[in-house]
């Protein structure tokens, strides 16, 4: 059953209509979205045809160092998406360099271990598999692994007194910021257990609906899609673990001190 | 005695004091000044450097929470980790026996931690310390938020200390209390030591 329907620019184009029509509802209105709006859809239009013919010149490359650097170069947006959505962060370059390394190392564990045991494309670094297998993989993991670090740093600053009390009762470094460790790694695993909970039921996820709208029978599309969120919830929790206990280990000392100053407030 | 030597942070220093066993010593000074933080670097709360030693026993060669056992800092202000008050106490027994002594009721034990006042709230601080049975007191304006009868309660369980060999830096803005219970008077200003005189000079 294959049956897939290739779209011409016209209908794309006929698809934007209602996007306009949103903007004249705002003019009319007054809401003052109509600028937003406009240059929102410019940029994800450009975005995406950039994307296409980037992944199109990697596909024909097929250069296993090309496929290397662009999974660095993503890695690298995800540490950076994670330092911006932190209220508090580790100062310098601590404050990137957890996320992105943490978003590297746990995205490329599964990613291999996915290609290579599980989808097998020859060779098994296929740009064509790896590329987007790894991007849904650090996507969806970095929202867990940037909600683990902002609640280990918000919780460690709130109960800053409660944590050194403990402290000066003689207790270890390790006992005192243990409930904080706690909080921080429940919030990081929340969006996976709820999106798994909801998938299928409430959302259908992308990659599933793609296959199918380009032929694929819908059980295999599933199948496809339980690897996926298999390999997402791995990485989530290699993330978090991984950021969470890296960011505790700068944000104590051999001395069993808290070094809050490690820390600072997005301006 | 309690010994520190060229002790210094980014913040204060150097400072260079003794306190014997038994013997109190109160450090005065303005606000700001860096009482507190001279008593944070003592318990290795915040990095510092020096030396710093109780008795034999050098801070360094010990790991931290074992000397903060031994050398006991009562912020100004104490955090709470549980709701309850029994939460931060070990044995209640013990700890009750001092409830007595600065003038809390028995029942407090079964209390919110939020349904105390601050006078009370650093009391309980005062006692969650004393019951770890500390051999130096570090205690920070220990009756600032006290009524009378409150402070002279605190004032007889610091005499209690002092006589059982306890050696005892007391920071007060109070120049009375520093004369009550401290044989010398230190005083700070600009994280150094600028004056050492006996209290009752």
């Amino acid at each position: 059953m294959n049956s897939y329907i290739a779209l011409d620019y016209t209908d794309v184009l006929l698809a934007s209509v209602f996007l306009f029509l949103n903007g004249a509802l705002s003019i009319v209105l007054r809401l003052g979205l109509e600028r937003q709006l406009a240059i929102a859809a410019v940029r994800m239009v450009v975005q995406l045809f950039m994307v296409g013919l980037l992944l199109k010149f990697l596909f024909e490359a097929a250069s296993p160092w090309l496929t290397l650097g662009v999974a660095l170069a993503m890695a690298g947006f995800a540490g950076r998406e994670i330092w911006a959505r932190q209220e508090r962060r580790l100062a310098g370059f601590w404050g990137f360099g957890i996320g992105a390394v943490t978003m590297l190392v746990a995205g490329a564990i599964v990613t291999v271990y996915g290609l290579v045991l599980q989808i097998q494309p020859d060779p098994w670094w296929s740009p064509r598999f790896a590329l987007p297998l790894f991007g849904m993989v650090l996507g969806n993991t970095m929202t867990g692994v940037s909600l683990g670090l902002d609640t280990l740093h918000t919780t460690i600053s709130r109960e800053r007194r409660a944590i050194e009390a403990q402290l000066l009762l003689g207790r270890t470094i390790r006992e005192a910021v243990a409930p904080a460790m706690r909080v921080a790694l429940r919030s990081g695993f929340t969006p996976i257990v709820n999106a798994m909970a909801a998938i299928g039921v409430v959302s259908l996820p992308g990659m599933m609906t793609g296959q199918i709208l380009s032929g694929l029978d819908p059980s295999e599309a599933v199948k496809y899609q339980l690897l996926i969120m298999f390999l997402i919830g791995g990485a989530t929790g290699l993330g978090v673990l991984g950021a969470v206990f890296a960011s505790l280990w700068r944000l104590t000392d051999e001395r069993h001190r808290l070094r809050l100053e490690r820390l600072v407030t997005a301006p | 005695m309690l010994s520190v030597s060229k002790l210094r942070s980014r913040l204060f220093g150097p400072i260079d004091l003794e306190v014997e066993g038994g013997e109190c010593v109160a450090v005065v000074g303005a606000s700001g000044a860096g009482k507190s933080l001279l008593l944070r670097a003592i318990v290795d709360l915040d990095p510092n450097e020096g030396e710093v030693a109780w008795k034999t026993r050098s801070r360094s060669e010990m790991p931290a929470p074992e000397w903060r056992r031994l050398v006991s800092y009562v912020p100004a202000e104490t955090g709470w980790w549980a709701d309850q008050v029994a939460a931060h106490f070990n044995s209640s027994e013990k700890a009750l026996a001092l409830f007595e002594m600065v003038g809390l009721p028995r029942e407090a034990m079964g209390w919110d931690v939020t349904r105390l006042s601050t006078g009370e709230r650093h009391r309980l601080g005062l006692v969650r310390a004393l019951l770890q049975k500390p051999e130096v007191l570090l205690l920070d304006e220990p009756t600032a938020a006290l009524d009378e009868a409150a402070t002279r309660d605190v004032e007889e369980l610091v005499k209690r200390e002092l006589q059982s060999g306890t050696a005892i830096l007391l920071v007060t803005h109070d120049v009375r209390q520093a004369e009550r219970l401290a044989s010398r008077r230190l005083t700070i200003a600009d994280g150094k030591i600028v004056d050492q005189t006996g209290a009752a000079a």
